[in-house]
């Protein structure tokens, strides 16, 4: 059996994760709910529930290097099996954001790079533009011909559009960027 | 709401402006045959989508918030996609529990906040014209037609704001009342996998499968899904062997009227749905000839 040593640590990270998440961890009574409905939890490698449990014990760098955080795809289906109005999604939300704040090996690097992906593209055009999404995210991960039957379907159906649909308001979206800057 | 506002302001979102434009152009043409006009937010912009609330809540916000402000303040916003719904939702949560937010975002855009706005949910437009008996004289071109209603994840949403309407059967609902013939089956609410088709696709293909293949079982002719990233995921991921026509809801909406439905939305489909649409007589078959491309 493993012992877990916990810490005074511990309840900083939980009122850390409670205060950015808008949820009250103790709520949880482990019933399964959210892990069960969870469609993505048999890929992850701890369950919904337990990474509550294992925030409470303060086991901070095992769950922000764990894959579940970015396998969570925020579907809130867990929300809405939860009995206690715990939110997950929220919950695995601050978790990233705080993985990606101190540094922590990301241990599903392509998923953040689709994200960071389409952030960027957003950052240029104020809107998603799939196709240099697929580009970019494709670059990035050196993989280039895993989709491309598919990519090519898509482009003969106009499934994907050669140039973006944009905001004409550039400055706007700039000074947003600007703006969460400034609020983190 | 409970009398149809004939003019509302409208919210895209990009999936229906670029990937999904059939989605766009069928929701578009089916509310005008009810008089029903849509009028775009002046340059909206992506309301942040699932990659933004996953790594910057602040940014997530301010993308939602500058959609909420441009909109006009007189008239319900309706947002035809579910992951925007959501999203925007959030945003105009988040802003009225907070007044430090409000007084940052209308220094940001230099107008007052609006609490009030109403964002209407596609669902909701379809309750009240339900309701208002819209449907009354439609009943026969779905005859038949047996549907899986399938809502992936769009129905979900985090408990602070659970206090919201909520749509379950709503796609049966209207189904029915069109003459169609919903099947029941088991995976109408599981979600469809979202982005992880790009970054572990193995893991959405096996979610889509799953999915298409629980259709199958059913005895489902078609899906119909409102959400059109979730039609895009079942195209794309699901295997040969497991292949069903997927529809945009406002496509079978506008194939319920004469007349209305074009046959350009249907190329765009990577799952060729027009065999099905011939077979039942929804669309005139091929050789007929249709010189403005739409059809009976």
């Amino acid at each position: 059996m493993e012992i877990i040593q916990t810490n005074h640590m511990a309840q900083e990270f939980v009122d850390q994760v409670e205060k950015m998440s808008h949820s009250n961890l103790s709520r949880c009574w482990h019933c399964l709910a959210c892990s069960g409905g969870c469609p993505f939890s048999e890929d992850m490698d701890y369950l919904p529930n337990k990474i509550i449990r294992m925030i409470q014990f303060g086991m901070k760098e095992k769950i922000l290097k764990s894959s579940t955080i970015w396998l969570c795809v925020g579907c809130n289906t867990c929300s809405m099996e939860c009995p206690n109005c715990v939110d997950m999604a929220a919950i695995m939300d601050t978790l990233r954001q705080m993985a990606i704040a101190e540094n922590i090996k990301i241990a599903e690097p392509g998923i953040l790079s689709f994200h960071n992906a389409v952030v960027d593209s957003i950052s240029r055009y104020g809107r998603t533009h799939k196709l240099e999404i697929m580009m970019r995210y494709k670059l990035s991960e050196k993989d280039l011909f895993s989709d491309i039957n598919l990519g090519l379907r898509m482009l003969s159906k106009r499934k994907l559009d050669l140039l973006p649909s944009k905001v004409k308001d550039k400055k706007s979206i700039q000074s947003l960027f600007e703006m969460a800057e400034r609020l983190s | 709401m409970n009398k149809i506002e004939n003019q509302l302001s409208y919210f895209p979102g990009c999936s229906l402006a670029t990937t999904a434009k059939e989605n766009n152009a069928s929701l578009n043409s089916f509310l005008n045959h009810f008089d029903i006009q849509l009028t775009q937010i002046e340059d909206w912009n992506c309301c942040g989508s699932s990659s933004t609330h996953s790594v910057n809540s602040k940014l997530a916000l301010s993308l939602a918030a500058r959609n909420l402000f441009l909109a006009p303040r007189d008239k319900p916003l309706l947002i035809a996609c579910p992951g925007c719904f959501l999203r925007l939702g959030h945003a105009k949560m988040e802003l009225n529990e907070s007044r430090e937010k409000q007084r940052q975002y209308e220094q940001q855009f230099d107008r007052p906040h609006n609490p009030d706005l109403q964002l209407l949910h596609f669902f909701e437009l379809l309750v009240t014209m339900s309701r208002n008996g819209v449907f009354k004289n439609l009943t026969g071109r779905l005859k038949g037609l047996k549907i899986a209603p399938y809502y992936g994840c769009m129905l979900a949403r985090p408990p602070r704001m659970n206090k919201g309407k909520n749509h379950y059967g709503l796609i049966e609902k209207t189904m029915s009342a069109l003459g169609g013939d919903p099947v029941q089956w088991a995976f109408p609410a599981s979600c469809c996998g979202t982005f992880l088709s790009v970054s572990r696709p193995e893991i959405t293909e096996k979610l889509v499968n799953r999915i298409m293949k629980g259709a199958i079982r059913s005895g489902a002719e078609c899906i119909v899904t409102a959400c059109a990233m979730c039609h895009l995921n079942l195209e794309i991921r699901c295997r040969k062997e497991n292949r069903l026509p997927i529809f945009h809801f406002s496509e079978l909406l506008s194939l319920a009227l004469e007349g209305k439905a074009s046959r350009d939305w249907f190329k765009r489909h990577l799952i060729n749905p027009e065999p099905l649409l011939e077979q039942k007589q929804l669309i005139s078959c091929k050789k007929a000839g249709n010189p403005n491309g739409f059809f009976r």
